[in-house]
């Protein structure tokens, strides 16, 4: 009997153990968005401030901006409020108010400010399942010719604008 | 005229129907046959906020639109098919439960039968060997008289034993 094989289950163990311990090290949010380079989803739903006023996607279209989905009752929509109303100073925000009540995110917005350039109001969530929406809230950066070039799953704060947004905002508005 | 409690009784069904019906999603399909299609879409299908669970385990909201959807798609008459490429197109191949054989997908698919493959030949390996043993441990002529010397001998006869264990 060759020692050598006596390591084979050490061997084995130790493979195993680096996969199993790489998967534990992934964030099971972070999947991969199917509608990256896909165009935003052609859409017809009312606008959160007025039933009577359509929006589609021409009317969210035109510039760089952030598609950010939220909701009133989504906790971390709440954390990420505050930084969304700084950062709006910086690039237009376009608000996809996701399976909320009108007069609760209408109050939402009253209270604690409105980031939003315009809001879309997704009652039954069908804008959010052509956009791929499994939670809120999430944050898309599209281009001039709206394209979807990004997506980020949970909270948006400085870290996340800074690392992950600010550098294809920028390259997108260097496209020219 | 009904007497008062059969009145009562009845209105009481009533509620309660109501409230279980509400509990979970009630869908009329056309034939049995669409039934059990969203069924096995709904078993095949996962939900993408609560990764394993699928469409039709899930409580979450999610789940619930979905399961929506797919029953959209299939009253307008979308093929399995057809309505697991529509939330692939959103979702990510990820929704599928069941991958679809593709170049990524390659290694998810052969490495049962790799493995598979790689154990018989390892059983084969270890059967052979113990065969080959077996074999050895008959002796023919010329080491059965060696045998006999050895034991004519003095003290070596433990030394044999224990190399005929082996």
């Amino acid at each position: 009997m060759k020692r050598v094989y006596l390591f084979v289950p050490l061997v084995i163990f130790i493979v195993l153990a680096v996969l199993l311990g790489r998967g534990l090290m992934l964030d099971p949010n972070n999947m991969p968005s199917a509608l990256i380079n896909q165009s935003v989803p052609e859409f017809n739903l009312p606008s959160l401030a007025s039933e009577e006023r359509m929006l589609t996607r021409s009317d969210v279209v035109g510039e760089v901006s952030l598609i950010n989905v939220w909701g009133t009752w989504c906790p971390s929509c709440m954390h990420e409020h505050p930084y969304l109303m700084e950062l709006t100073r910086q690039i237009p925000i376009i608000g996809v108010n996701y399976k909320d009540a009108r007069a609760d995110a209408k109050q939402w917005l009253v209270k604690l400010g409105n980031p939003y350039v315009l809001n879309v109001f997704d009652e039954m969530g069908t804008l959010g399942i052509d956009l791929g929406v499994f939670g809120a809230p999430e944050t898309y950066v599209i281009d001039r010719q709206g394209t979807v070039r990004y997506k980020h799953v949970g909270v948006v704060n400085e870290q996340v604008w800074l690392e992950r947004l600010k550098p294809v905002v920028d390259r997108l508005r260097g496209e020219g | 005229m009904k007497p008062l409690y059969l009145r009562v009784l009845l209105l009481i069904g009533l509620f309660v129907s109501g409230s279980s019906l509400a509990a979970i999603d009630t869908y009329e399909f056309a034939d049995d046959e669409t039934r059990l299609r969203f069924h096995q879409l709904n078993g095949e299908l996962r939900c993408p906020k609560c990764q394993n669970q699928s469409l039709g385990d899930s409580n979450s909201p999610i789940a619930t639109d979905l399961r929506r959807e797919v029953f959209r798609l299939l009253k307008e008459g979308k093929t399995d098919r057809q309505i697991k490429d529509f939330l692939v197109a959103r979702y990510g191949e990820y929704i599928l439960y069941r991958p679809e054989l593709s170049s990524h997908t390659l290694m998810l698919w052969l490495a049962p039968l790799l493995l598979l493959l790689i154990g018989v030949v390892v059983v084969l390996v270890l059967i052979m060997r113990r065969r080959s043993l077996v074999q050895s441990t008959t002796l023919n002529v010329a080491e059965q008289e060696n045998l006999k010397t050895l034991l004519d001998g003095s003290g070596t006869s433990t030394e044999v034993e224990s190399n005929k264990r082996d």
